[in-house]
């Protein structure tokens, strides 16, 4: 029974860590597409923020330093797709997948370049990385029945960012819903028109949307590389960008619903790594393969029209033009 | 003396006034003012030198056609264009509108013809937009909830402020609009063909919102193409045409004659004549047509319709009440779910489907509502566009292909006979005015003398020259023994063209009498369905 419980527990623990980049990509993404501009581009944002991460973390040893680079290197992506979206009003889906193609290509190249590792970056020292923080009484407390474990594993000994991440879910649906700033963002994904005659610059709105998903994007890549992982691997974001576009998605735009479908798709996920090489009676080997195309293939079916485009932002991945 | 007379009499006087612009009448600077706006696209010049002059608490109109200029001219007043040449001057005080912002803070609000209005917002969210008063929107959404209940007051402008925009009705989301003006502290109200979407009731309910307004010293700037508004609603009137001001009246001393032939620059009749009906055989027969999409919403409810040969009629409705729906099933685009359609003999049901090339095998042909996506391929030549849906008969096409000479051909003498300008029918189709594009098309259906014709909206987006002559053609239609069905939301059109006039509201007939029986309020009614 005791047993039982702390796998649970360990098993929440580490859906957290593993829906920390999603929660991170989703809120930022989030931003994006609820001012009008899809982001496709999430993954390679997160790649590249990974890259930077990992490289300034193996290079100066500091790990604030690399959360900083990752967050530039994330912005000035988002700032290329603001470029192409909004000033030229490119089409979304094209430079947001051209994104993701010069992430992947350009990582590998300099990986290369600089470190002759095959696009790998140094395994980093525990001083150059962020290392879990265990939270006061985590240990004297252990004791209390239930909430003792809970509190040791769950709540305390969790890395900075993923407290993080916790936080940008209420601070999201905080700007979106309660701020003027917000109000202004859902407007103009809904009718930019009404935006613009109302005296407000559309293109700016937009961009400080899109800058805000870089900075979230930034911080997810920061933690794959120097936080979850001891460095930068090639492609070591894996479709977790993907998986955080599906997240909103499926949460219909709104930051709570998106937040606990990061939690469901963390949870699939720490439960396929749990059960890897587990065999189950009368089952035989555990499929953890299917268990991790699950996310993939609850986003079709969603797709497929159990929740249809409603709750979409209505000039979702529309340019905005005036006439003539 | 009036004004007309005057100006008349006085050519170099006039001009002066011209210049100087100074109102003999009023000490006080006119609320707007404009000094010789010009504004090109491209090679198009859409104002060229306007000047007019707007008294404070005075209600403006401007007319003239589409593409007269007015819109432009407004968008500048706003600040949604910047005018290559002239001044603008607000209160007397020249200003330069670099955005919305700059006329938003001069006093000057617009209602736009489509509406500004954010669908899934609520009233007071959508009146804050731009306006919230603090970076937290909590406060001020509690300060416009009191400043909303307080125009409500004193405009008679009652609307629920915790209501969705998109539930609310088309007249009470132009409401919305003129509160959101107001909110902002317009003193200046620009509408854009406010009334284009109103039912003739709502129009009026309107005219009563901005008498209120006037009184309070509102100044409103009215852009319409309907004389009868302008007549109704205005003090002033300012006529454009080709993107000049061509005359200023008070509207006491004009009349609907003299400013069509203004817009116009040629003498228009405005009543069009017919001789009595004399109706045929019963050609097209709908019983029962059922409509139901894929949501399960009934988009037609139990149609019944007889068109018979020699008569036309006129659908009315406020759009969106089935009548699109009932033109796809009657000319076989799309299949009715229930019910009974005879075309000439032919019987359409549920298990014997028909489409548009059977249609106009059985005589029946159709000019749809919307000609820009349905009528014509926009970036076809026009040649092309005059042989949409007959491109496999003879002589258009031999041997399995096209025969470009016969086209043009084709096409040059469509246009010399409908009166299509300019008359090259190797212009790509999108480059012809509206009212050239529907010459077109409805040239293109009648050459093949149906039976049955059916036209969505024939003169939506069109001029006024060319409504008369559209119109013209189609009782030409009708005398010829052709019976003609005619959707439109303009009553004016549907009054003077019908012999019968069917009155459709939520998918339903509700209405159907003789037009001679038939006025706008009558109509009005029955398409609000205050009726029954």
């Amino acid at each position: 029974m005791s047993e039982g419980f702390d796998l649970i527990v360990l098993t929440l623990a580490a859906t957290l860590r593993v829906a920390t980049p999603l929660i991170l990509c989703a809120m930022g993404g989030l931003f994006s597409e609820r001012s009008g501009i899809i982001d496709v581009g999430l993954e390679g944002k997160m790649l590249m923020a990974a890259f930077a991460a990992g490289t300034v973390a193996a290079v100066t040893d500091s790990a604030w330093l690399a959360v900083a680079a990752a967050i530039l290197a994330s912005t000035a992506m988002a700032l290329l797709h603001g470029f192409a979206c909004i000033t030229w009003r490119g089409n979304q889906v094209v430079s947001g997948v051209a994104i993701n193609i010069i992430a992947a290509g350009l990582t590998v190249v300099l990986g290369t370049a600089f470190f002759a590792r095959g696009g790998q970056t140094p395994a980093l020292e525990p001083e150059a990385r962020l290392m879990p923080i265990t939270l006061p009484g985590a240990e004297s407390l252990v004791g209390v029945p239930v909430l003792g474990p809970i509190y040791r594993s769950l709540i305390s000994g969790q890395n900075v960012l993923v407290y993080v991440a916790l936080l940008s879910v209420p601070l999201t649906w905080w700007i979106v819903g309660k701020t003027r700033f917000g109000l202004r963002l859902r407007a103009v994904g809904e009718m930019p028109l009404a935006v613009d005659t109302a005296g407000i610059s559309v293109s700016w709105l937009r961009y400080r949307a899109v800058l805000l998903c870089g900075l979230l994007a930034g911080i997810a890549g920061a933690y794959l590389a120097i936080a979850q992982n001891a460095g930068f691997s090639r492609d070591m974001t894996a479709g977790q960008g993907f998986i955080a576009l599906a997240a909103i998605i499926f949460g219909k735009w709104r930051p709570l619903p998106a937040f606990g479908a990061c939690l469901m798709f963390g949870l699939l996920d720490a439960v396929a790594i749990r059960l890897q090489g587990v065999r189950m009676p009368g089952l035989g080997e555990v499929p953890v393969q299917l268990i991790q195309a699950l996310p993939y293939l609850l986003t079709i079916l969603l797709l497929a029209g159990f929740i249809g485009r409603a709750g979409a932002p209505r000039a979702i991945g529309v340019p905005y033009e005036k006439e003539h | 003396m009036g004004n007309r007379h005057h100006a008349a009499a006085h050519p170099s006087r006039r001009a002066l006034r011209a210049l100087f612009r100074v109102r003999p009448e009023s000490g006080a600077a006119p609320a707007i003012e404009l000094r010789g706006i010009d504004k090109s696209f491209g090679t198009v010049r859409a104002n060229r030198g306007v000047s007019l002059s707007v008294a404070k608490g005075s209600i403006t109109g401007i007319v003239g056609e589409n593409g007269a200029g007015k819109s432009t001219l407004m968008s500048i007043l706003y600040g949604l264009y910047e005018a290559d040449a002239g001044e603008i001057l607000v209160d007397g005080q020249a200003v330069r509108m670099r955005g919305p912002a700059d006329a938003i803070a001069r006093g000057i609000g617009m209602v736009h013809q489509h509406f500004m209005l954010v669908a899934p917002f609520t009233v007071l969210e959508n009146l804050v937009l731009g306006a919230e008063g603090g970076a937290v929107l909590r406060r001020g959404l509690a300060a416009a909830r009191a400043e909303l209940a307080r125009l409500a007051s004193e405009y008679g402008l009652s609307v629920d402020p915790d209501a969705v925009v998109g539930d609310l009705s088309v007249g009470e989301q132009q409401r919305v609009e003129i509160l959101k003006v107001l909110f902002r502290g317009a003193r200046v109200l620009i509408l854009d063909e406010p009334s284009a979407v109103l039912t003739p009731q709502e129009t009026d309910q309107l005219f009563r919102i901005l008498a209120t307004l006037k009184e309070r010293g509102v100044t409103v700037l009215l852009i319409t193409h309907k004389l009868r508004e302008i007549m109704a609603a205005t003090d002033t009137v300012f006529v454009m045409r080709q993107g000049e001001v061509v005359a200023e009246r008070r509207t006491a001393d004009t009349n609907p004659e003299e400013l069509a032939e203004l817009m116009v620059g040629r003498k228009v009749r405005l009543t069009l004549e017919k001789d009595a009906v004399a109706t045929g055989d019963v050609l097209l027969k709908a019983e029962k047509l059922d409509l139901t999409d894929s949501r399960g919403v009934k988009l037609l409810d139990g149609v019944d319709l007889e068109l018979r040969a020699g008569e036309i009629v006129g659908i009315a409705g406020v759009s969106g009440n089935g009548q699109t729906e009932l033109l796809q099933i009657l000319s076989g685009i799309r299949r009715p779910t229930g019910g009974r359609l005879q075309v000439r003999g032919r019987v359409i049901d549920t298990s014997h489907p028909t489409d548009p090339a059977e249609m106009r095998t059985l005589g029946l042909c159709h000019v749809p509502e919307d000609r820009q996506r349905q009528g014509m391929v926009a970036p076809f030549r026009a040649a092309e566009t005059s042989i949409l849906g007959y491109h496999k008969l003879k002589p258009f096409t031999r041997r399995g292909l096209l025969d470009h000479v016969a086209t043009t051909a084709h096409c040059g003498l469509l246009m010399e006979r409908f009166d299509v300008r300019p008359p090259i029918p190797a212009l790509r189709s999108s480059s012809f005015s509206g009212g050239n594009q529907q010459k077109l098309v409805l040239a293109r259906e009648m050459d093949r003398t149906p039976r049955i014709l059916l036209v969505g909206q024939p003169t939506r987006g069109v001029d006024i020259g060319a409504i008369e002559f559209i119109h013209r053609q189609l009782v030409a239609a009708r005398d010829a023994g052709c019976a003609v069905l005619v959707v439109s939301v303009e009553l004016d059109e549907i009054l003077s063209l019908s012999d019968r006039i069917v009155v459709m509201f939520g998918g339903r007939i509700v209405g159907e009498l003789p037009a001679a029986k038939a006025d706008e309020r009558t109509l009005g009614l029955m398409m609000a369905n205050a009726h029954a």
